[in-house]
């Protein structure tokens, strides 16, 4: 059992909730309820990781971070080291290929929300921010919880753009999925076992938590 | 001047052509048919749909002007609206949404204040449970307490009557026209029925297509509409076209020639004599003669024909008689059934009916002639 690659993935899947959850409430609020120029280009780029293989979303990673980026060679002037092959990295990069999995779940909750609610709520007297703090949230978190636990089980899971813009460092990059590809490629079939035991089994539980949640919400909403 | 003050102009996209006022404690009603404005005006007064050009105040307080560029934001007017899905936030309890409107007050003062509200909807004890635990007509008494929270300086009430059935509705009505003599703010209350208007209004507002056609007290707007456009939105079917013949000082009446029938009507001295004119006669003053005693009042424009269709609607039947040798000219009429069956009354019967001198109102004749046609 790779410890150290679990709690590597365990790690990145925190962390990219915790980046994405604030962001996907803004853009999938705004993408709900706003119309600006260019929106249906908005959504595209949002949604375009679902139809690409990881592997050309991991190439085009790896060009943006690179050195010979803007992005690379500003990251190497302020840090001295490399963008690529790092955590740093590989969470920029687990944030912008879950974007759909944030984005779209809060989306369809925010649309959810009828627009008369929202607007009795200002006609109570909230200002937009209580608005949304004590009606928006508290609707639109059936889709927040969604898109949590679609984003933590996807970075775990992800394979193709992490090894594209990760490598295989252990310790640094390597996550649990390439862990087991690893262990499985070094005929090492007992760990490959145990670990995707672990993950299938951790998988079943999140969802399994998710869904009586949402229940439990619905229920209550009602 | 007092009271609010409501004045909208706008092309597109829902055009507008608005203006009324309504006095602090009046009910005026907006009436006319869906898809006319009603409710984008109601959104207008709230804050949440800004229209192209407009005026929105109240008392000295302005909302909006958008000569001056002032739009003030829907948190920040005392605007309290029912929407006809009153909008309860599913989340809360009915306490929760009547404090909802209360965030400005200490909390403790808030449920204090959300409980005296509640029992002044009837709603005393409930207060714990969701909308969805509660009636329509449960969850309509809470949007109300809830647009009352905030002690509005308007009250804005969308159809607020639409969503519940008629027993309900009934007794909504009821409790409305008792809560309203405590209420001391200017109330509009949108609605596409004129008996609720009739019932529930001090004055009456007829829209048509985000214009307003008509403004006066209820029963005058139905019975004396302005125009032949007005006089179709408030449902009268007896509207037809004549000539002024003569203005008779001494009976009081102008007298009208109706394809060659004489009609006297209730005196309309704004029309001349030579004046082509619209006339109707609402369908609740046409008097039917009765057949085996004749009486006074057949005399007054008496109107013979052939009944060409004949309606029973639960205790009243509803006539069209063709007026004789005129298959053009039909009028239309109410009576009980009992009457309707005493009098023998059925398609293809001859019938005579009166229509009343004073309540038969003369307009204008419409640009558009073909209106009358369609009526």
């Amino acid at each position: 059992m790779d410890w150290t690659a679990l709690f590597l993935s365990l790690q990145l899947g925190a962390l990219t909730v915790l980046f994405l959850l604030p962001l996907g409430v803004i853009a999938g609020r705004a993408l709900a309820y706003r119309d600006f120029l260019g929106k249906g280009l908005a959504e595209a780029l949002v949604a375009l990781p679902l139809v690409l293989p990881p592997t050309v979303v991991g190439y085009y990673l790896l060009v943006l971070f690179g050195a010979a980026s803007p992005i690379g060679r500003t990251w190497q002037a302020l840090y001295g080291q490399p963008l690529v092959f790092s955590f740093e990295g590989l969470l920029l990069a687990s944030l912008l290929f879950n974007l759909p999995f944030a984005v779209l779940p809060m989306q369809r909750g925010f649309e959810a929300i009828p627009r008369e609610l929202r607007d009795a709520a200002a006609c109570c007297g909230m200002s937009p921010w209580r608005v949304l703090r004590r009606v928006e949230l508290p609707l639109a978190w059936p889709g927040i919880l969604t898109a949590s636990v679609l984003t933590f089980a996807h970075t775990l899971g992800e394979f193709g753009v992490v090894l594209m813009v990760g490598g295989n460092i252990p310790g640094e990059t390597e996550t649990i999925a390439i862990s087991i590809y690893d262990r499985v490629q070094a005929f090492d079939a007992a760990s490959a076992g145990k670990m995707s035991a672990l993950l299938l089994f951790l998988s079943v539980v999140t969802i399994a938590v998710t869904f009586a949640l949402s229940r439990r919400i619905g229920r209550k909403s009602s | 001047m007092t009271g609010l003050n409501v004045d909208l102009r706008q092309d597109a996209p829902i055009p507008l052509d608005a203006r009324f006022a309504c006095a602090p404690g009046e009910v005026l009603a907006l009436v006319g048919p869906s898809g006319g404005g009603k409710s984008t005006i109601l959104r207008i007064i709230a804050g949440l749909y800004r229209p192209r050009a407009g005026r929105v105040s109240v008392d000295d307080e302005i909302w909006l002007d958008s000569a001056k560029g002032i739009a003030v934001a829907p948190h920040r007017r005392a605007a309290g609206i029912v929407f006809q899905s009153y909008a309860l936030f599913p989340h809360m309890s009915a306490i929760g949404n009547i404090s909802a409107a209360l965030e400005n007050l200490p909390s403790l003062k808030r449920r204090q204040r959300a409980e005296e509200l509640l029992r002044l909807v009837n709603l005393g004890g409930l207060g714990d449970r969701r909308p969805s635990e509660l009636s329509g007509g449960q969850q309509q008494r809470v949007a109300v307490a809830r647009a009352l929270a905030r002690e509005p300086r308007v009250l804005l009430l969308d159809e607020p009557f639409s969503a519940v059935d008629r027993r309900t509705r009934e007794r909504l009505y009821r409790e409305l026209a008792i809560m309203r003599r405590r209420l001391s703010m200017p109330v509009v209350l949108v609605t596409h029925d004129l008996t609720e208007a009739l019932m529930l209004a001090d004055s009456l507002c007829l829209l048509h297509r985000g214009r307003t056609l008509q403004h006066g007290r209820p029963l005058d707007v139905m019975q004396r509409p302005a125009t032949v456009e007005a006089a179709r939105l408030v449902g009268q079917r007896n509207v037809f076209t004549g000539t002024v013949v003569k203005q008779d000082s001494d009976s009081g009446h102008t007298i009208i020639d109706w394809s060659g029938h004489r009609i006297e009507a209730a005196s309309a001295p704004r029309f001349r004599t030579g004046d082509a004119v619209a006339w109707l006669v609402p369908q609740s003053k046409v008097l039917l003669h009765r057949r085996d005693r004749p009486s006074r009042g057949t005399k007054e424009n008496p109107v013979s024909g052939v009944i060409s269709e004949h309606v029973l609607l639960g205790d009243i039947t509803v006539s069209v008689l063709e007026v004789e040798g005129r298959d053009d000219l039909a009028i239309t009429f109410q009576v009980p059934a009992h009457v309707a069956d005493r009098n023998r009354l059925g398609a293809g019967e001859h019938a005579s009916v009166s229509l009343l001198a004073q309540a038969i109102h003369l307009m204008p004749v419409p640009d558009e002639p073909e209106s009358i046609e369609r009526l």
